[in-house]
């Protein structure tokens, strides 16, 4: 049996509006519930929408940056649904004619690039959060409603069926989310709830009978990188086993439009059918007579695209280019923008763009991620500015410090906040690299071990490394390793 | 005269002379409330204590302004302060009950007020009370209000049309000066006609929505009921301008009604769009309007007979789109966060359903189920997409006769007021009472309705309908004829009854 993997993802960002889609109230998060709300984003009789124009402008960078066209003319539409956390009993989303269509992106999985179709980004507005004494909406005693959220822009990517693994689902949701933290349309936090995805996958099986698609699982709500590529494959494996055990459904069954509702559960790491739908849902959607038809000209979606900042894929490049980093090295440091730019701004204070990468990439990012596995967030949290790294690293370009010293004094700034100066003058780290401090020391380490003496004279050159380490354990590693070598061989020469 | 029953431009200069009190007015349209309002029920909330602290405040302001200089000023940039004026209950009013004529919303207290709440009471009006009203708009007659129809003062056995039902009783009544109506379909300018008082539809987009209880969103607009044209005039001033809460509403200076009444109709090209004589046209209100445009006619207006062919699917269609909208608009009312909530539903689903089921009147549920289905998908296309079609077709018909004529002039209803209970149950039958007002709404045009004298005994509404934003013209029309033909001799009262005291009498 020969099987192909079929993955699309429908993904939902926050974006980074101020206030909410409808109204003034703020879209800040974690405040007491309900106190960003308004008689708009309740819903209550006889309110009306107003378009926050920031969060078009939002809506059509990110599909710029994902390669999108943007439609001239696009409109709103009601998705009818009742629920508690749904004010209004529909949601104004888009339908037919989304803000952006038919974009792109690039990944690289196994050092090979692979182009995801993205069908559209739609401008929608958030749901508020329901809190439940008990497990779920069913079966709670009672459930608490909080609509601080509701109102919030979002939009929603959908992309095409272009994903053939669930590593490459992951991958890519890591892309897109570089790509809308780069031109700062999101915060895209996961843990928070402003980065969801839901992923759909079926496979394509070919055997001797022909070729067989298994229906589609849609995996509601996944809430973390991890948990993405994990339910998918957890997923596939469920839908592999199921077609080996049962095999084909009885002839003239008609399983194509037929679409299971799944969700996840992380801690038993399985997949759970919610609900099997016949058809889609009838959300009888019509376009909201209470909003215009959103109308950009060319000039206004140009001036937006002359705004976005240069993208990963750019800065890719450019620091191949510019800086001779190997691809790999690249592709890392432009992976987050924040940490793009930590390396970029030091690179430009220490004058050494090869050191700099090597302590980015090994060092500080050994630090961030005992903090999570959001390098973004976690270096944003952190005190570790380009200038403060720079200050270290330049006591260790100028053999002020050495390397080990210069790691302790990393972990140090980063746990501490204090600066590099301080640290290293507090534990006073500072390298012993006059000749004339260290050459009496190397004569006290010579004269008290001549049998070492003997055997390097006698071309044992290794055992030099055993006279070097005792003038280090003397100077409390405060001496400058490669001049106490010299010292040693010239003396012994 | 009794000052409840005079009109809000004689009252506006009695206040500003000061020969008689805003606490005064207020308290005179009390004691007709207090004389009548048990028969014919024209509210649902009446706020007696906040009016009369708000005219309190109104006489303080004046007193204040007459003593210093800016007196004459104040009177001049708030002609209607002190003005009582009742409010359809669909309009959001913080602090006071806001049914939309349901049970649902029988408790529900708004923390807000809609926008023309806020311009009233900047302008200094007194909000009397809520209206009753068509349950949530839905209706002809006020007979679908979740609490009691409202009765016709022209005759009590008769209802007053609706949705606007309450607002066009109050106000010809005496029970309030000025009302405030919403018009869906001929909902301000139907019983407007039915109680003999002047009701006028503005150009979609001129007031704005917000703060009005949704019903038909791109047809839904608030306008004024008043006892003549010229106060109508002075009402519209008030409401009509730019929302920025609201995104459907037009960006324009707003002109000068009340300047806008002088002149003739000489010259004035009147198109009489045949449809709308039809043999379905009860013969006495034929004979009223045709009447009427004889009076235009002799004042040098050029009669001229226009067809407006799509009129006869205006109906059907305006029954899908309205329905459709409403069954979105109305689908808020979960009993989640406000309103009714059914006790004892095992499950959300069935707490919906039940909040739904026991608040709602049937015609209300009629609806609703009507939009639902024209929306669901399989049907959109043959439904909600084809009646939006003939929206377009009814539009171009309205476009080409106003290439023909400037203003069109047709009867406001087919019938007088009918018998309460007639056609409750025939609702196809009391939808055909608004075929003469809803081709209006399809095309967002402005058009106003005034008593062309009464047939029976009942009072006829002459509907003129404007290009958009013709509003000034339509009130120079009507103004001209009011004052031509001086339709109404007589105001309703109630029977005599012992009065309480003869303090309201106008000092002159
Ligand atoms: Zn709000």
């Amino acid at each position: 049996m020969n099987y192909e993997t079929i993955i699309g993802l429908e993904v939902h960002a926050e974006l980074l509006t101020a206030s909410k889609l409808w109204c003034g109230c703020s879209t800040a998060f974690g405040n007491e519930p309900n106190t960003q709300v308004c008689p708009i984003c309740l819903g209550l009789p006889g309110t009306l929408p107003v378009l926050n124009e920031k969060a078009v402008e939002y809506a059509v960078k990110a599909g710029l940056a994902l390669g999108c066209r943007i439609a001239e003319w696009s409109r709103f539409d009601r998705k009818q649904y009742f629920y508690p956390d749904l004010p209004k009993a529909y949601q104004i989303s888009q339908y037919d004619l989304p803000l952006c269509r038919e974009g792109r992106v690039v990944i690289t999985v196994d050092g090979l690039s692979r182009e995801v179709g993205i069908l559209r980004v739609h401008l929608e507005e958030e749901a508020g959060k329901l809190v439940h004494s008990g497990e779920s909406l069913h079966g709670s005693e009672y459930s608490l409603v909080d609509y601080n959220r509701g109102g919030i822009p979002l939009i929603e990517i959908v992309t095409a069926p272009d994903l053939r693994s669930p590593e490459e689902a992951r991958i890519f949701l890591e892309r897109l989310r570089t790509v809308l933290r780069y031109i700062g349309v999101s915060d895209c936090k996961m843990e928070e709830g402003s980065l969801r995805c839901d992923a759909n996958v079926n496979l394509r099986i070919k055997d001797e009978e022909g070729e067989y698609r298994t229906p589609i699982v849609e995996i509601k709500n996944l809430n973390s990188f991890r948990a993405v590529e994990r339910a998918l494959t957890y997923e596939v494996r469920r839908q592999v086993d199921e077609f080996m055990e049962k095999g084909r459904p009885p002839a003239g069954t008609d399983l194509s439009r037929t679409k299971v509702t799944a969700g996840w559960n992380e801690a038993l790491g399985r997949t759970y059918v919610q609900r099997q739908k016949e058809l889609a849902d009838d959300y009888r959607y019509f376009p909201d007579p209470d909003l215009p038809p959103v109308v950009l000209s060319s000039e206004q979606v140009e001036k937006w695209r002359a705004e976005l900042p240069e993208l990963p894929e750019e800065k890719e490049s450019r620091f191949r280019r510019e800086y001779g980093l190997p691809a790999y090295d690249a592709a890392v440091l432009t992976a987050s923008r924040a940490v793009a730019d930590l390396f970029e701004e030091t690179a430009r204070l220490t004058g050494d763009a090869k050191m700099v990468s090597n302590w980015v990439m090994g060092e500080v990012f050994r630090l961030l991620k005992g903090a999570g596995d959001d390098l973004e967030q976690a270096l944003r949290h952190c005190s570790i500015t380009p200038a403060a790294l720079a200050e270290l690293l330049l006591f260790v370009k100028n053999e002020r410090i050495n390397a080990n010293s210069g790691k302790e004094v990393l972990e140090e700034m980063y746990r501490t906040g204090k600066a590099a100066t301080q640290i290293i003058a507090e534990k006073g780290l500072e390298q012993i690299s006059g000749r004339d401090q260290l050459a009496g020391l190397v004569a006290e380490v010579i004269a008290a071990h001549p049998g070492v003496v003997e055997d390097i004279k006698n071309g044992k050159k290794a055992a030099i490394g055993f006279l070097v380490g005792q003038v280090m354990k003397a100077t409390k590693g405060k001496a400058n390793p490669k001049l106490v070598n010299e010292l040693i061989t010239q003396s012994l020469s | 005269m009794k000052l409840c029953e005079m009109t809000a431009y004689e009252l506006s200069a009695a206040l500003a002379e000061r020969r008689v009190s805003a606490v005064e007015v207020v308290k005179a349209v009390f004691e007709r409330i207090d004389a009548w309002e048990e028969e014919l029920r024209c509210y649902i909330t009446l706020d007696r204590e906040g009016a009369l602290a708000a005219a309190r405040e109104v006489d303080a302001e004046r007193a204040k302004g007459a003593k210093g200089t800016k007196g004459a000023k104040e009177a001049n940039s708030r002609p209607l302060a002190g003005i009582p004026v009742a409010v359809k209950d669909n309009l959001s009013t913080r602090g006071l009950p806001t049914t939309c004529g349901s049970r649902h919303l029988q408790h529900y207290i708004p923390p807000y007020d809609a926008t023309v709440i806020e311009k009233i009471r900047a302008a200094g009006m007194i909000v009397i009370g809520k209206t009753n009203m068509d349950e949530f708009a839905m209706g002809s007659s006020t007979e679908t209000s979740g609490f009691y129809p409202t009765r016709n003062p022209w005759d009590t056995a008769r209802i007053p049309g609706g949705s606007s039902g309450g607002s066009a009783a109050a106000v010809a009544a005496g029970e309030a000066v000025l009302a405030l109506g919403s018009d869906t379909g001929g909902s301000i300018r139907q019983p407007a006609a039915f109680c003999g008082v002047v009701g006028l539809k503005p150009t979609y987009g001129l007031v704005s929505r917000y703060g009005l209880g949704a019903y038909g969103s791109s047809f839904d607009q608030v306008g004024p009921l008043a006892r003549d044209v010229r106060d109508t005039a002075m009402l519209l001033q008030v409401l009509a301008g730019y929302d920025p809460l609201d995104s459907t509403s037009i960006h324009r200076e707003v002109p000068d009604y009340l300047a806008a009444l002088g002149g003739d109709v000489r010259g004035l090209v009147v198109g009489l769009p045949q449809e709308y004589f039809s043999p379905g046209i009860d013969s006495g209100v034929r004979a009223a309007v045709l009447a009427a445009v004889k009076v235009l006619e002799e004042g040098g207006a050029i009669i001229k007979e226009v067809s407006l062919p799509h009129t006869e699917y205006a109906l059907a269609a305006f029954y899908l789109i309205a329905p459709s909208e409403c069954s979105s608009n109305l689908a808020r009312f979960d009993g989640i966060r406000y309103g009714y909530r059914a006790a004892g539903a095992p499950d959300t689903v069935t707490m919906f359903c039940r909040s739904r089921a026991e608040s709602f009147g049937p015609e209300v549920k009629r609806r609703i189920m009507l939009g639902t289905y024209a929306l669901s998908s399989g049907y959109y296309d043959a439904y909600y997409l084809k009646a939006q079609r003939v929206r377009t077709l009814v539009k171009q018909d309205f476009d080409k006769a106003f290439a023909e004529c400037q203003v069109l002039v047709t009867p406001t209803t087919p019938t007088t007021a009918f018998r309460l209970g007639e056609k409750i149950n025939d609702p196809l039958a009391m939808y055909m009472t608004d075929i003469c007002t809803i081709p209006v709404n399809m095309a967002a045009l402005p058009a106003i309705s005034v008593p062309c004298g009464l047939v029976g005994g009942l009072p006829v509404g002459l509907q003129l309908i404007a290009p958009v934003l013709q509003e000034e013209l339509l009130l120079r029309t009507a103004y001209y004829y009011e004052q031509a033909a001086a339709p109404l001799s007589h105001c309703p009262k109630p029977e005599p009854k012992p009065e309480p005291k003869p303090s309201s009498e106008v000092s002159k």
